[in-house]
Parts: structure tokens; sequence; C-alpha cells
């Protein structure tokens, strides 16, 4: 299964185009919070580290795993518990030192260190090695058939200079502290930094030793990221011309975009489900009745029709169909359905209804106001009387995670693109470093076991039989009412050629000018 | 017989002022066809139960698509028909904003004529007072007592508690000019000499200050009144769209505005220009009665 | 005294306003991490003691690193503070010297109908939040006409301790519909007030001898009317200021301006504390600047003034 990957899926020659110099003005609605690599493991800052840092590995724009630094990697036959990457030879950072082993033992190395986010993603491993200069082992703890499902995002950092800036160990946030590379970049990407100002403006540009030079377009010779918060100020950028491209655009303003001469739309589904949890210990919806009731009382269709304007993709499972373990099947959703909603609500013990909070996040997810409110008038359908609680994302995670919330709306990305991401922080039972992000109460030692089991099984379909039952047990409980997968919309130039990517990471070095 | 204020000098210009009655009137419906809303609004936005989510963004006067049905000014986002919406949203906008303004008024007043009745040491301390509020301004006060006040209430008495909150937070911050002026009248009015001889008399200070007193400055506060009261629903508009207004399955004229916004590039017009529009009407004539009221009161403008 | 209790009011005031927890470590913290952040950023001490911290630190300049910037605080609002006082000024400008001249027509030309459709338009201005100005604003000249910029501040000139927009003509027309929609306010203020006290200086008895000596308009407005209402107009103005920068904030959200302003609502939505603290003193320091120096000049303008503080204190 995880043979050699010769041959990259997007592997486009182009000699002519780099000449010229073509300015992209990218905008988004939120900055990166740090140029430090493995300071934070958040969206926008790994999109806006992508175009200065490489990772060992990529996903190309239909997700699936490309190489990057490494030319190719394997396990090694006789032992599953050693990764050998080989990596790309003639690569220069950006101050001009080479790329070699030693950069990647250290990058990895500072990844796994305190004040790193990116260390969870790497617990798995117990030591990296430079076999020579140009190959490396990572060793895991018991065999891991996924580890390089963890390695996307993972940056190589130039030793020497790390060690000459003393940014040796990522900045602990927590710490309030700051380093050099808070500010500074020095990496092999296709962008160099040119200037930033946070909030406000980033310009990178081209970098002219960049080793991806024959593997991509590499049209675009100068970035300009400025992120735009206010979301019809954003639109209006795109509208009146300054800027060449926007990410989050609005779903209202979709038909606009498209309709106006020189923008184009560019769309794909995300990698983001979003779904309703519920309370299964305590209240009405700890009746599995209550909760199937509600669940097929939400009317996903006209959700879609009217508040996300076609522009998502309703599903009866809580995981993006990128996901490892994803069928059609798990993914179809139940037909609305009031009678027999109803019918449940009585057979419960509640045909009167009750009354109920709605936590609701109104600046994370695509109109995630407006569904919770579309939920809130297809509730009141079948007697439940729900109250509306909307807040700012800081104050609305507190409450769907501490488990103060009956009824909470939260959205979930899947990096790993494996169904255990989902169980782990979802499923399994709240304990000390397992299940965080699981306040509903729902707690199954079975299942427990299975999802721990998942990372030490190396029989791939062995794995996946295991997978599909969890999926089958979270089904039956009904803890989570799925409502859709998010669509992605990027708004751009006409004269741009170039796709979403499923992360909702633009990699620039892709991009093509017609 | 006619009533007294008929034959009043401020009856008698009003009516020769049309923009004064204009206003006036324009206040006045909209008030009543706030009070009424239950009678006079076709629908009952407030009540998810009869809401149909594929009435969203109906334009107006036209049928939707699913339902056939047709509003008068068109459905916003979640299908509610407009015109109740905004009737219901106007009841909210005009309570925070007369509760606010009252509030701000019985603070201001008390303040003020505590400062300038008894002098010294207390009025340099409620006017110290008054330079810290006014460091912070409205919005800034506003968003403060309401970060306070979700932080200390439980959830499910917040969302109860949320209109009661834009009340305080705007009343608390606007009562300054009120003291302001008032103290600036009662400094005045403490040494004429109808107040000497109450005090002569053996009046106790509160009385002085409640019976003699307050009469005799009330045009100010009344001025100051009308105009506080656009800013406070202004203000709430504002908040609103900071994140720290009323919720949108209840919503105020500010909260439309700020949805309505949303929908500016897309089209949908009516989902903006309708709220906004009332907005502005009923701001505007009470600041164009408020500045005809100001004209009449303060004779040195005559 | 005052910026003591400012501080007391910021600092306590946000710890109620969310958990920065969730913030910084986002959606794949385990419990146990929650509870050692917690620990390193000090939240569960108790609130007197986190309050003297912030106090001490205060009085040296130094906030701390923002939680969410990972910069320190101090150098952050420095670094914004050229945007809003450039923005801030520009309006104060626009609105006062707008403010006066109309001001000025509309009581010369009293009752006239175009004074009469300034005051009544003006009003408009005043009977719309700002937010909904600033968008519409974008709408007609940046989506509709394509005239002037809809965010951001354009090219801006670094000069080492301050960043200009006035040096270029980019930098310049960003700056209009945010001056604009941030301006307006003041304007319609100092127009109303020039006007009244116009309308009042004209009925003095300076002014009649003026006419009797047979004096042009011209130079009656202009030389003997305008400098009597310049002083209260001034004064009003400037104690405005300090409104000026909190609805910088609305004004900085819906143009993307990289103000304080902006930096303060990104604060409030981040649990930004240190931020948020930092950037109350911040005002409450810059309204305490503003009221000693109207103070002054009052006492200087004045003469009266001065000699009722020199009895007072005796």
């Amino acid at each position: 299964m995880f043979k050699k990957l010769v041959i990259p899926a997007v592997m486009i020659s182009f000699t002519v185009a780099s000449a010229s110099a073509e300015t992209v003005r990218w905008a988004r609605a939120g900055d990166a919070i740090t140029m430090d690599p493995h300071a934070q493991n958040e969206g926008p800052t790994h999109a806006l580290n992508h175009q200065i840092y490489d990772s060992l590995l990529q996903r190309d724009m239909s997700g699936a795993i490309i190489p990057s630094l490494a030319t190719d990697w394997s396990a090694l036959p006789d032992n599953p518990k050693i990764w050998r990457f080989n990596l790309r030879k003639g690569v220069k950072f950006h101050n001009g030192a080479s790329f070699d082993s030693e950069d990647v033992v250290f990058s990895l190395n500072r990844a796994r260190a305190d004040g790193s986010e990116m260390k969870e993603l790497l617990s798995s491993i117990k030591e990296v090695r430079a076999v020579d200069s140009h190959v490396i082992d990572i060793e895991t703890n018991g065999a891991n058939p996924l580890l390089i499902n963890n390695l996307t995002n993972m940056f190589m950092m130039d030793k020497d200079w790390s060690e000459d800036n003393d940014v040796t160990t990522p900045h602990d946030v927590a710490k309030g502290e700051t380093n050099f590379a808070t500010m500074n970049t020095n990496g092999t990407g296709a962008f160099m930094l040119v200037s930033r100002s946070v909030d406000e403006k980033t310009v990178l540009k081209a970098n002219p030793n960049y080793w991806g030079k024959d593997n991509y377009p590499n049209q675009v010779t100068e970035i300009i990221y400025t992120p735009i918060q206010s979301s019809a100020t954003r639109v209006a950028a795109l509208l009146s011309g300054e800027v060449d491209i926007i990410q989050d655009v609005p779903v209202q303003d979709l038909g606009r975009v498209s309709s106006t001469d020189g923008l184009q739309l560019a769309t794909a589904a995300q990698n983001r489900v979003i779904f309703l949890g519920l309370n299964t210990v305590e209240g009405p919806t700890s009746e599995l009745k209550v909760r199937q009731a509600m669940n097929i009382a939400i009317n996903r269709d006209s959700i879609k029709k009217v508040v996300m304007r076609g522009q998502s993709d309703p599903t009866g499972v809580i995981m993006p169909p990128f996901v490892n373990g994803w069928t059609k099947e798990l993914n179809k959703y139940p037909a609305y359905d009031l009678d027999k909603a109803k019918a449940l609500m009585a057979e419960a013990g509640y045909s009167s209804g009750f009354d109920i909070v709605l936590n609701c996040p109104n600046d994370r997810y695509i109109n995630d106001e407006a569904i919770c409110q579309a939920a809130v008038g297809m509730m009141a359908q079948i007697g439940i009387n729900v109250t509306l609680d909307a807040k700012p994302k800081a104050q609305h995670f507190p409450i769907a995670k501490g488990g103060d919330a009956d009824f909470y709306m939260l959205g979930w990305g899947v990096p790993t693109f494996d169904s255990h991401y989902i169980f782990n922080y979802l499923v399994h039972t709240q304990t000390e470093d397992r299940g965080s992000w699981n306040p509903t109460g729902y707690s199954n030692a079975d299942v427990d076991a299975m999802i721990v089991s998942l990372e030490s099984e190396t029989d791939l379909s062995a794995r996946n039989d295991t997978i599909a039952k969890i999926w089958a047990n979270v089904q039956d409980a009904q803890m989570y009412l799925p409502i859709h997968n998010q669509v992605l919309n990027w708004g751009m130039k006409s004269n741009i050629d170039f796709d979403v990517q499923p992360e909702d990471q633009p990699h620039f070095q892709f991009l093509k000018f017609n | 017989m006619k009533h007294p204020f008929l034959e009043s000098d401020l009856y008698y210009n009003f009516k020769r002022t049309p923009i004064a009655v204009l206003s006036f009137f324009v206040f006045l419906i909209i008030v009543i066809m706030a009070i009424f809303a239950d009678i006079i609004a076709p629908h009952t936005p407030f009540e998810p139960l009869t809401l149909n989510l594929l009435n969203g963004f109906t334009p107006p006067m036209q049928a939707n698509e699913f339902t056939g049905t047709i509003f008068l000014m068109g459905t916003d986002d979640q299908g509610r028909d407009l015109f109740s919406t905004i009737l219901f949203g106007l009841r909210i906008s005009l309570f925070v904003g007369l509760m606010a303004v009252f509030l701000a008024m019985v603070i201001g007043v008390t303040l003020g004529l505590i400062a300038g009745f008894v002098g010294g040491v207390v009025d340099t301390v409620i006017m110290r007072f008054a330079d810290i509020q006014i460091t912070f301004p409205s919005i800034l006060v506003a968003m403060l007592i309401y970060g306070v006040a979700k932080g200390l209430l439980p959830p499910d008495l917040r969302y109860e508690m949320s209109i009661t909150v834009l009340i305080i937070s705007i009343g608390l911050s606007e009562w300054v000019p009120f003291a302001r002026t008032v103290r600036g009248s009662t400094l005045v009015e403490k040494e004429k000499e109808y107040v000497i001889s109450a005090r002569m008399l053996g009046l106790s200070y509160p009385q002085i200050m409640v019976r003699h007193i307050l009469p005799n400055i009330l045009s100010p506060v009344l001025v100051i009144a009308t105009i506080t009261f656009a800013l406070a629903i202004i203000t709430e508009a504002t908040l609103s769209f900071l994140g720290v207004g009323v919720p949108t399955t209840k919503p105020s004229l500010g909260t439309l505005i700020r949805i309505g916004q949303d929908f500016l590039f897309s089209g949908e017009w009516w989902i903006l220009l309708f709220p906004a529009l009332t907005l502005l009407l009923l701001a505007l004539s009470i600041n164009l009665f408020g500045d005809w009221l100001r004209d009449m009161l303060n004779p040195k403008l005559k | 005294m005052v910026l003591l209790l400012v501080a007391l009011v910021s600092f306590i005031i946000f710890r109620y306003v969310g958990n920065p927890v969730d913030n910084i470590l986002g959606q794949e913290a385990t419990m146990a991490q929650r509870a050692a952040l917690e620990d390193a950023l000090g939240l569960n001490q108790p609130i007197y003691l986190q309050y003297f911290d912030f106090l001490v630190s205060a009085v040296q300049f130094e906030f701390g690193n923002s939680y969410r910037g990972a910069l320190p605080v101090a150098e952050l609002i420095l670094s914004r503070l050229p945007a809003t006082l450039e923005l801030a000024v520009t309006s104060a400008v626009f609105g006062v010297f707008f403010g006066i001249t109309l001001g000025i027509y509309t009581a010369i030309n009293r009752g006239s109908f175009i004074s009469n459709f300034i005051l009544s338009s003006s009003l408009i201005g005043v009977s719309l939040p700002t937010f909904l100005i600033g968008v519409l604003l974008i709408w007609i000249f940046s989506v509709e006409l394509n005239w002037l910029p809809s965010f951001g501040r354009g090219e801006v000139i670094d000069l080492g301790w301050w960043t200009t927009g006035f040096l270029t003509m980019s930098g310049l027309k960003s700056l209009i519909l945010p001056s604009i929609t941030l301006g307006l306010y003041q304007m319609t203020l100092v127009m109303r007030l020039t006007r009244a006290e116009m309308l009042e200086v004209l009925k003095q008895d300076y002014i009649r001898l003026a006419y009797s000596l047979g004096l042009t308009n011209k130079q009656i407005y202009f030389f003997h009317a305008l400098p009597n209402i310049l002083i209260p107009v001034i004064t009003i103005a400037g104690l405005q200021l300090g409104s000026v920068i909190a609805f910088a904030i609305i004004t900085e959200t819906v143009f993307q301006w990289p103000g304080v302003g902006l930096l303060f609502i990104n604060a409030v939505y981040y649990v930004d504390i240190p931020v948020m603290s930092a950037y109350l003193l911040l005002v409450g320091f810059a309204f305490v600047i503003i009221n000693l120096i109207v103070d002054l000049t009052y006492i200087l303008i004045d003469p009266r003034l001065r000699d009722n503080q020199l009895k007072s204190e005796r």
C-alpha cells in the first residue's frame, strides 16, 4: 500500500513563465499568528508558512500526499516501526545554506520539543536518525502505518540558522514567549519573506533558487497578503479589483462575484463537517428517541438551499468524505420526517416538548449563526423550545468543550484524513488526554478500547473493519446531529488558474495565469 | 375651555413650524405602530414555530418560489416577514432607548443636583467621577459592562438579561451630559432668591432640590433627553454590530441592520433598506424635534 | 488616580470576557495541557495578585506579550498608534474644517433653502450607525464607482519610529473614506455649535458697532466674529477626541484600518487580556492628557478663570 511514489500527481514543467513579474494580492479573514513554523497548529498560520517553508511531503489539490523535500519513502520491509525517507538533493535554504538530513533531524526534534504545538502529531515517534546526508529514518514506538499523514504541515528549518539566531526551540505562546523566528524566516519554499506587519500586510517574493522551479508553474513573483476581517469589505476589495484572490467568500456574495466581469469562483469540498452535539447523560436529550427525533426534524435540504445557497454537502455522519472510513452509506442522511419525529417525541414521553439552550459560535463556520437560527425554527416544529445563545468563538469553545452545554454547534476538520482523529477527540470518553472535545457524556468502554487499538494496528483491512464498527456505534448512539460538510469558495480574477485545496491552503507555486 | 397648553407659546410655535409638526407625527406613527405591533403585523416573526425557512430571501411583493407566499417588504435570511420583524424590532429598540435615557436621566439629574447644590468635596468627587466616566466613551463602557454581565450571569439567564444589560450599559454611559448641565443650572438657581428663602424657612436639602430647583431646570434636561434618546437607539445598533446586542432570534432594529448589511452586495437590498430606513426616520424625527425644542427652550437663540 | 481606577476597571473586567486558554491551544489540546497553560499564564492565581502584577509592570511600560500575536504588547501598540492617530487627526481636521465652514454659512444665511438643506441632511449623518455609513461608502465609492480603496492604509512610508500614509497617493486616497465615516459625527456637532455661537455673536454690540462703522460683511464675519467663536468650538472638538478614538474601533473594523482600535476588537474576540488592558490604559491616558491641555488652554485664554483659580487656592 505504501510503496514508493515515483511520479508526483502534479508535476508540470514550465520554463518560460517565471520571467515576467506577476504580483498576486491575496486576502483572507485572518492573519497568521506567528511565522515560527512549529509554534502554532492553526489554519491561516500554516497557509502562510507553506509559501516559505516546505515539509517532507505535501497534499496536492485533491488531498493526496505527494513528495516535497522527501522524494520517496517507505516503511522498512523487515521492521514496520521504521520509516525511511530519501531527501531531495540540491535544495538550498533562502540564506544559501544546503538542506540535508541534519536539518530534518533538527526540525522534527524541534517540532517535538516543549512549546511546540505540533508535538501531538509526532507523539508516536521514538527517534529520528540521519542515515547519510540525504537519507533519514524515523522510528516509532509501535508500528504506525499512518505516520506520513502527520508530516504534511511539519516544516523544515535550517539547523545552523536556528542555532545562530537562538531559535532551536519554538517560542511557547503559553509562557508569553517570543523569538527571532516569530517575524523572521529561512525556509526552502517557493517564496521569501520581504516584510511583515501583523494583521496589516505581509509581502513575499519568489525564491530565485527554488528547488521546485521545474516541478510547478511558479508564475507568481510576488505575493502581497492582507487579512481583511469584515466579510463585506473583503468582498468589496475583490469586486473593486484591489485584491486578486480571496478565501472565505460569503455564500450570499458568490453570485455577485461569479457574475462580475473579470472575476471567477473556484469551488471545492472542504475537509470540515458541521454538526450539533447533545448531552447524552442529563435532561431530555439523554433519551435516545429524543435525539433520533431531533435528527430527523432537521431539514438539511432547506438549510442547504436557503442558508447555504446550495454551497454545502448535507451529510448523515460527522466525517468529511476525504477521510479514511467514509462510505456512501454512512454519508446518507435521514429523510426529513416531522410526523415520525413527533411520534418519537411522544414515545419518549415528551409530546409537549421541552426547553433547551443551543450554544452557537457566530464567527467560526460559514453562516454558523444562521444555521443555528434555522435549527431553532425546526426544533419548534416538534415542540422543542430552543433558546439560541450565539457568541464569538473565544467564548463559545470553552462552553462547547467544557460540558456546560446540553446542545451546541461544532465543526471538525480532519488534518490526518483518518477516522481515528475524529474518534480520539469526539467519541472517546473524556479523559486526561483523550476525548477532549466530547462533552456529550457518551462513554463506551468497548469503543474506547477499539479507538486505542487503531493506533498500533498494522493490518489495514482489520483496521478499517474496526473503524467501521466504531462508526456503527456512533451512528446508533446519535449523540451528534450531522448537518453538512462545508464547501470552500475562493474568489479570484478570471486570468488566474488555481485549484481550491481541501485544507483551505493556497500553495502559490501551483498558480497559473492565463 | 381650552387646555392652557393649547394657548402656550410653545404650542403656537409648534403649529407654525412644519418641520416640527412633521417630525413629531412621524415619530408618533412609528411609536404607535410599534406599540400595536401585535395587531398590525401580519406575521409573528418572534415565534419560531410559525417560520418556514423556505420563505427566506423573498423579494418584496413577490411570491416565494417554494411556498407562494407574498410579503409586503419581503423576507430576511430566515424567512421572517420583514415588515412584521421591523415592527417587533422597533419595540425592542424603542424600549431599550427609552429605558436607557430614563436611567441616564435619573442618575445624571440626581448626581448633578447634589453636586451643584451641596458643592464642596461632594461636588469634586462627583465631577471627577464624571471625568473618569467620560474617559471611556459610550460604546467602550457598554462593551465593558456587557462583558462583565455575560461573565457573571449563568448561561440560561444571559438571554433574558441581554436587553436589561443593554439598557444599563447605555444608560450608565450617557449620564454625564445630564449631570453636567443640571449641575451648571443648579449653581445658577441656588443663588436665586426663592432658593435662599426656602433655605431660611428650614426646608431640607432634598425638598429644596426636588420641589424647587428641579422644576426650574427641566427644560435643558428635556432637550438632552431627546438627543440622548436618538443616540441610545443608534448606540444599540452599533453595539449589535460589535456583537454585543440582542439575540438574532428576537432582533432589534440595529440587529436587523447588522444582518442586512451582509446582503448589500448580493442584491437582496430590501433586507438592509427597510430596517435602515425605519431607523433613519425614527432617529431623524427625534433629532429634528429635539432641535426645535432646543431652539424654543433656549431663549438666547430666539 | 484616574489612571489607577481605569487600570483597575480594565483589568478586572476583562477577566470575565472569556478564557484565553482555548484560543491559544486550539482544538487539539488535552485537559492536562489546558491546566498547564492556565498555570503558566497565572490565570489561577487570586485576582488581586494578578492585578498587582499587572500594575507593577504597567508602571514600567511592560505589558508582557500578547497572547495571540506572541509579540510584546507595548511594541504592538506603538506600531499601530500612527495609523489610528493619522486617521483621528485627519477626521478631526475634516470635521472641524467643514463643521466651521458650514456652520458659518448656515448662520449667515439663516433660513435660506440651502442652509435648511445642509442642516437637515447633516442630521441624516448622525441618524445612522457609523458602521452602516462606512459600508454604504464602500459600496458606492469602491464597489460601484471604483474610485477609492475599500480597505487598509495603502502605501505607507516607514520613518523608523512612525509609519505615515500622508506621503503617498494611495495612502492619501485610503484615508478619505475612513475619515469621512469617522468625522461625520464630529462635523455635525461642530457645525451646529458654530452656527449657534455665530448667531449669538452676531447679536453682540461690537458687531453692531462694526456694521455701523461701515465694515464689509466679509471683514465682520472673518475678522471679528470668527475669532470669538473659535475658542468654544475647538474646546468641544478637543474634548470629543476621546470619543473619536472609541468610534475608531468601528471605523477601523469596517475598513480594516490597521490601528489600535482594530487591535483592541481582535483582542476582545481572542480574549487577549494584556492587549485589552493596555489599550484601555492608553485611552485613559490619552483622555487625561487631552483634558489637561484643554484645562490649560482655558486658563491661558480666559483671564477670569485664572483669577478664580488663584482666589480659590487662597
